[in-house]
């Protein structure tokens, strides 16, 4: 079976730094694959650059086979992925329900979008509830649900999630990583960016470890979880 | 009483056109970051095209449109040529093209067209006055706020019911993620260069209908006030450049109408410093934008 995301050989620079230096990643349908590391290990570039916010300096991007490694990030949700930002981004000047009808631009066909928002409001009652409000009102962890839920709107086969959980409360962390799994369940495959690791590696399938722009170990989620697996990286083993 | 009511319709007039000029400004500048100084100079087209169908003996009602679709037309082919390649540019970069873009567009208008003042045909029902309730209100003075008030009410609905115009407003706030939703940023730049043609052109149309002439500078002045007023509502907010339209032309016409004769030639100064003033209290502007506030915090 060809893996629904692979990246191969996958470098990002931001001038003369180097970002990501060469990484190689699958992930197969269905899968919620983790990528941790410490802060500035290059999570969130390898994020960007898979949905075109930041040029790839090189390597490939393939998704369900087709390269997309050169698409601007206008073309990223209508090939069937989306990426729900670090640090939320929604838009704090547009009610809930616009975000939410925002994340589903690309979308033509009235009642899909409909059916979409009905999906994300069941996921997220507090969405629905505050459908009016806008979105720079709502408290963090309800701007993460929309977020998400915005991310939603277009039907993604694959969804980028990155650090879902910063900056939220320990209760709320655990209402998004619950979600994660339900959507999982409906069939929406996850590459997961987390800083908390437990919480990632509890419902994550597979994980990569990065540290310094490169994979430096991976496996399943079962493996990375035994001691001593993750330690080293964040202690400045390697 | 009556001269007080009498300046505040002339007052709603000019500053509706201001507000006009200040929102087209706005628009492009929440968008890109670009503050464009050629947005007078659509005004200049508008005004030449309303002249040449004047000559051509063509309706004013389908000279006025004509007018306007050329600013649109104008606004767009600025973008496409001289501002998307240096869209990724610095703001400084920008706005100095948009000065070059301004310069090259007047030096074209003195070769091609004339140096001199042009004579517009202006229907006569627009030099003519009515009276509503004892007060004498010139036709051109309604036309222009019935004009204003139309326009201001289209953008709003577009701004706030249309996809497109939604979409417009979540690019100003963060075009990365608005990218991200699939919103092509070709197109809301595009569009925006086209809503602020419109609004440059329905000006213009105004500003013309006042003046019955067009020189080739004419659209500096009223822009100088349209970036003032945008300045004083809080730059990038598209309220804010509406306020700041208004409050621009009450400030112009009731200094004009109550200042002491004596005062009268320092009416620019003593207008400019009012809105100093109300900067110096509110910075950011009267109705600041939402993302420009999040910087400065």
């Amino acid at each position: 079976m060809t893996p629904l995301l692979k990246l191969q050989n996958f470098k990002l620079r931001y001038g003369a730094v180097q970002a990501v230096r060469g990484i190689d990643i699958e992930i197969r349908k269905g899968e919620i694959v983790a990528l941790l590391g410490a802060n500035g290990a290059g999570k969130s570039s390898t994020m960007k650059g898979i949905a075109g916010l930041e040029p790839v300096a090189e390597g490939r991007v393939l998704f369900d086979g087709r390269d997309i490694t050169d698409l601007p990030p206008e073309e990223i949700p209508s090939a069937g992925l989306t990426l729900s930002p670090e640090g939320r981004r929604v838009f704090g000047t547009l009610t809930v329900a616009d975000n939410l009808r925002m994340g589903a631009y690309t979308i033509t066909d009235k009642a899909a979008i409909e059916t979409a928002l009905r999906r994300v409001f069941d996921l997220f009652p507090i969405l629905e509830e505050r459908q009016g409000q806008y979105a720079g009102t709502l408290s963090g962890g309800q701007q993460q649900m929309l977020a998400i839920g915005r991310a939603l709107m277009c039907n993604p086969r694959l969804l980028l999630l990155d650090e879902p959980s910063l900056g939220l409360a320990p209760l709320i962390v655990e209402q998004v990583f619950a979600l994660i799994s339900t959507l999982r369940d409906q069939g929406v495959t996850i590459l997961l960016v987390e800083q908390n690791v437990a919480g990632a590696l509890a419902i994550a399938d597979r994980a990569y470890l990065m540290a310094s722009g490169r994979i430096i170990r991976e496996g399943s989620a079962a493996e990375m979880r035994s001691a001593g697996a993750m330690a080293d990286s964040y202690l400045g083993g390697h | 009483m009556d001269l007080i009511l009498q300046q505040t319709v002339n007052a709603i007039a000019l500053g509706g056109t201001y507000a006009l000029l200040a929102l087209g400004l706005a628009v492009v500048f929440s968008i890109m970051g670009l503050i464009n100084f050629a947005h007078g100079e659509l005004m200049t087209i508008a005004g030449y095209v309303l002249m040449y169908c004047g000559l051509a003996g063509v309706p004013f009602v389908i000279g006025a449109p004509l007018a306007v679709i050329a600013a649109m037309l104008a606004a767009v082919a600025m973008e496409r040529i001289a501002f998307r390649p240096v869209r990724n540019s610095s703001g400084a970069t920008m706005l100095v093209t948009s000065f070059a873009v301004a310069m090259i567009l007047q030096v074209l208008f003195q070769n091609l067209i004339s140096a001199r003042s042009q004579a517009v045909v202006i229907p006569d029902f627009l030099g003519q006055s009515i009276v509503i309730g004892g007060l004498v209100i010139g036709v051109n003075k309604l036309f222009a706020i019935v004009a204003t008030l139309v326009m201001l009410v289209l953008l709003e609905t577009f701004m706030s019911r249309q996809k497109h115009g939604i979409a417009m407003r979540a690019a100003a706030e963060d075009f990365a993620i608005a990218r991200l939703m699939g919103i092509r940023a070709n197109t809301v730049i595009s569009a925006a260069f086209a809503l602020s043609g419109l609004l440059a052109g329905v000006a213009a149309v105004l500003w013309v209908s006042q003046r019955a002439s067009v020189d080739p500078l004419m659209g500096f002045t009223p822009v100088l006030k349209a970036f003032i007023a945008a300045i004083l509502g809080g730059l990038g907010s598209l309220r804010g450049a509406v306020a700041g339209g208004f409050v621009l032309g009450f400030v112009e016409v009731f200094l004009a109408a109550f200042l002491p004769a004596e005062w009268q030639e320092f009416r620019e100064p003593i207008g400019l410093s009012l809105v100093v003033l109300m900067l110096v209290v509110r910075p950011n502007g009267l109705i600041p934008a939402a993302t420009l506030q999040a910087q400065k915090v």
